[in-house]
């Protein structure tokens, strides 16, 4: 223990931490943040279509799509969710080249965290979705809306308390991932963690990168639970 | 004039190689503006019936003419859009949205419609004027079921389809509600075709329509029907 602690807690690191946190934690937070804001937003641009897709075209859904249509979405989705995200990062870099020019850089790292976490997001959307009452779709059914009403005026609204918690559990995991960043000379805390903390053994930086973490986790989940409750009708008048 | 026409309608359920017929070869027609029951235990067809007329479901094989038109011959879209015009549900369940007012309930089907009606007025028109602000949760049974029928009736459509409208009511505020459903067809010319295995109900009917396993046995029509409040269960 006492070797431990004079190893990676020596005095000179922990000076060495102190500068560091100082200089360069405050920019590697925005950093993480501007990264997990920005991949969130674009996976549930993507994935909240798709999960309604997967709800409204199911073979009991209100507009059935083609069956090899669902089986190919699904069978994506799945296969996009098993690939752990490291290997992605790297599969992903011609993709990420192409679409922005470069590959490594924060952009770098949206890319793959866009492709990871928006079949993630899709399954979230589509357990939400489900969780509605078929009476209640039965109605706007039996009340000729289409499927396009159906969808903007009775399953989104009656489902953003369940969505709001379902995309704060889309951010809280893609903040972890974030700390994959480091590989591909993305910015952020995982990046600080790595180069600093692991690879020259300062581990009072890993420390202090996992305390911001555990703290923006904490924040996102608070706000996103107080945000889903708050818009509750159920709740309020009950 | 016949609102309602049913020729040699079928309906047969595929369960493996086994065949049901929900109805079997099925005849009915029905005058505009009349108040009708139709009558039969569980299985017998009644549903089935209910949803065909609705444009919930199609036929196996016949012709259903609503309001003119036959609507076995339209596409998924063009249902809706009759659906959206002609007829309205009334359900056991009251379907009504738990996080929606009274007022917006009944305002949300409305936008669906091509020609509705007020739904201030039609909530006022169930006697729910004061709960207009109230959500379906601080109402009582009867109170969410007359909601449900202000909803189908502020699309103003010509039939409003009522499956068990009272099953989930007592018998005094059941009287209410059907009270409510013989004035909309007196009033309003509206056509009532009401679904459900109580034989009370029948009594107040200008046609009585009874089904059972999938055939017409009976349609006839009662020149002297009861008023709501004669009718108890």
């Amino acid at each position: 223990m006492a070797e431990y602690i004079a190893r990676f807690f020596s005095e000179k690191k922990m000076a060495d931490a102190w500068v560091l946190i100082q200089e360069d934690f405050f920019q590697a937070t925005l950093s993480t943040l501007y990264i997990t804001l920005m991949s969130t937003l674009f996976a549930i641009l993507i994935g909240l279509p798709l999960g309604i897709i997967l709800v409204t075209g199911d073979s009991k859904g209100i507009r059935p799509l083609p069956r090899w249509l669902m089986t190919f979405l699904n069978w994506v989705i799945n296969l996009l969710r098993s690939a752990p995200f490291i290997i992605l990062i790297v599969l992903l870099m011609p993709f990420t080249r192409l679409l922005l020019g470069s590959a490594v850089g924060d952009g770098g790292v949206i890319v793959p965290l866009v492709i990871a976490a928006f079949p993630f997001v899709a399954r979230l959307v589509e357990g939400s979705l489900r969780e509605l009452n078929p009476n209640i779709i039965e109605m706007a059914q039996s009340s000729g809306a289409n499927t396009w009403q159906i969808v903007f005026h009775v399953m989104l609204p009656e489902s953003v308390p369940s969505l709001i918690t379902s995309f704060t559990t889309a951010i809280t995991t893609i903040l972890g991932y974030t700390a994959m960043s480091g590989a591909v000379g993305g910015g952020g805390l995982g990046n600080l963690a790595i180069a600093q903390g692991q690879q020259r053994s300062n581990h009072a930086v890993l420390l202090a990168a996992l305390v911001i973490l555990v703290i923006l986790v904490q924040i996102l989940q608070t706000f996103g639970t107080w945000l889903a409750k708050k818009c509750d009708r159920r709740q309020k008048n009950q | 004039m016949a609102i309602v026409e049913l020729k040699d309608v079928t309906r047969v359920y595929r369960n493996g190689e086994h065949e049901q017929y929900a109805l079997d070869h099925v005849d009915l027609s029905l005058e505009e503006g009349k108040f009708v029951v139709v009558l039969g235990p569980s299985g017998a067809g009644k549903s089935t019936l209910l949803n065909l007329l609705g444009g919930l479901d199609n036929p196996t094989s016949g012709t259903i003419r609503v309001d003119g038109k036959d609507i076995t011959a339209l596409k998924d879209d063009e249902l809706a859009d009759y659906r959206a015009a002609t007829v309205g549900f009334v359900f056991q369940s009251y379907n009504l949205i738990p996080t929606l007012t009274v007022q917006e309930n009944v305002a949300l089907v409305k936008e669906i419609s091509p020609h509705p009606l007020s739904s201030h007025e039609m909530i006022a028109a169930v006697g729910l004027a004061d709960h207009v602000h109230h959500f379906p949760s601080e109402l009582s049974g009867g109170e969410q079921q007359r909601v449900s029928i202000a909803r189908a009736l502020a699309k103003n459509p010509k039939i409003l389809l009522c499956d068990e409208p009272t099953g989930a009511l007592d018998s005094e505020t059941g009287v209410m509600v059907l009270k409510l459903l013989l004035s909309m067809a007196r009033e309003m010319g509206k056509t009532i075709i009401i679904v459900t295995h109580n034989q009370q109900i029948a009594k107040m009917a200008d046609t009585v329509v009874r089904v059972k396993n999938g055939k017409i046995v009976t349609c006839e029509n009662q020149d002297h029907p009861l008023t709501a409040e004669e009718v108890e269960w």
